[in-house]
C-alpha cells in the first residue's frame, strides 16, 4: 500500500497556500518542502499550510516541516499553519512548532494575519 | 489487507477481546497498523479525536522501530486490546519487536531548542507517545522490545 500525500499550491498576492491532502510522512513531508521551496524562490514572502485533509502527520514529517520554517524563518519570512485536528495541533505544541509559526483555526484568518504581517 | 500483514482476534483470561496482528517492516505499514486501533476505539465508542491520538502514538511506536529495532525476524508483533478496568473501558496497544533492544536511561529527550536552529531535529517518537497516551510502558532488553500503550475511552 502507499499512502501519498498530495499538495497544492496557491497564490493569494505575496502570500502562497499550502494545502495538504493525506499522511504526512517522510515523503509527504518533502512533497510541501519541494513546493514551498518553490514558492520561495518564485517571490512569495508568506506561507500558509494548510492541513485539513490530513489527520496524520508522523515526527519525520514534522522534522521536515520544521525545516521549511527555518528556511522562512532565515529569509524574514511568515509561516502559519491552519485547519489542524486536535491531535495534530498537539502533537505541534508537544513539539514546539507553535513556538516558532502561528496557528489559525481558519485558512483566511492565517492567510490575513500573515499577509499583514 | 494486503496478505503481507496477519491478524487474528481472541478473548483473553480477563475477558479483554483483542486482535493480533504482524506486520512487516516496510513502508506505511503503519497505516494498516493504524486501521486496526481505529476500528476497536470505534468498538468501544472512543471519541474520534481520542482515537486519532492512539493512531499517531502507534505509528511512532511503529516507525521508531522501524528504524532502530533491528528485528531479527523483519516484522512488528501487535496486539490491539480492548479492555475495561474501574468501570473504564480502554484500548490498549501492545508494541513487541524482536529487534537488539535500546537502554531508555541513554536516550536524549529532546527539546524545541534543540529542535530549531539546532542539530536534533528528530527523536520525539518517546516524547509523543507519552504524552498522547495514558500510559506507557515500555521494557527492552536483548531480545527485543515491548510497548505497552493505553488510552481511556
Amino acid at each position: 500500500m502507499s499512502e501519498v500525500c498530495r499538495v497544492a499550491a496557491e497564490r493569494r498576492g505575496d502570500v502562497a497556500v499550502l494545502s495538504t491532502d493525506g499522511y504526512i510522512n517522510n515523503q509527504g513531508g518533502e512533497e510541501i518542502a519541494r513546493q514551498a521551496y518553490a514558492q520561495l524562490e518564485s517571490g512569495a514572502r508568506a506561507l500558509v499550510l494548510n492541513l485539513e485533509k490530513t489527520r496524520i502527520v508522523n515526527s519525520i514529517g514534522i522534522s521536515i516541516l520544521i525545516e521549511v520554517l527555518e528556511k522562512v524563518m532565515d529569509r524574514k519570512g511568515q509561516l502559519a499553519f491552519c485547519c489542524l485536528t486536535p491531535t495534530i495541533d498537539k502533537t505541534f505544541r508537544i513539539m514546539g512548532l507553535a513556538q516558532y509559526a502561528s496557528i489559525y483555526p481558519t485558512e483566511a484568518e492565517a492567510v490575513r494575519a500573515v499577509a499583514a504581517a | 489487507m494486503s496478505g503481507r500483514e496477519s491478524a487474528r482476534m481472541s478473548v483473553d483470561s480477563t475477558g479483554a477481546r483483542e486482535i493480533s496482528l504482524t506486520i512487516p517492516v516496510a513502508p506505511d505499514m503503519e497505516i494498516v497498523a493504524t486501521a486496526q486501533a481505529a476500528a476497536l476505539g470505534e468498538f468501544i465508542e472512543m471519541a474520534h479525536d481520542k482515537i486519532d491520538e492512539v493512531k499517531l502514538a502507534l505509528v511512532e511506536a511503529c516507525i521508531n522501530a522501524f528504524e532502530h529495532a533491528h528485528a531479527r525476524d523483519d516484522r512488528l508483533h501487535l496486539t490491539f486490546r480492548v479492555g475495561r478496568e474501574d468501570e473504564r473501558d480502554y484500548l490498549e496497544v501492545e508494541v513487541l519487536d524482536r529487534g537488539t533492544g535500546f537502554d531508555q536511561a541513554s536516550v536524549e529527550p529532546p527539546s524545541a531548542e534543540k529542535t530549531f536552529q539546532g542539530r536534533q531535529k528528530r527523536g520525539w517518537g518517546l516524547q509523543i507517545m507519552r504524552s498522547l497516551m495514558d500510559s506507557v510502558d515500555i521494557s527492552s532488553g536483548q531480545g527485543g522490545t515491548r510497548i505497552l500503550m493505553r488510552k481511556y475511552k
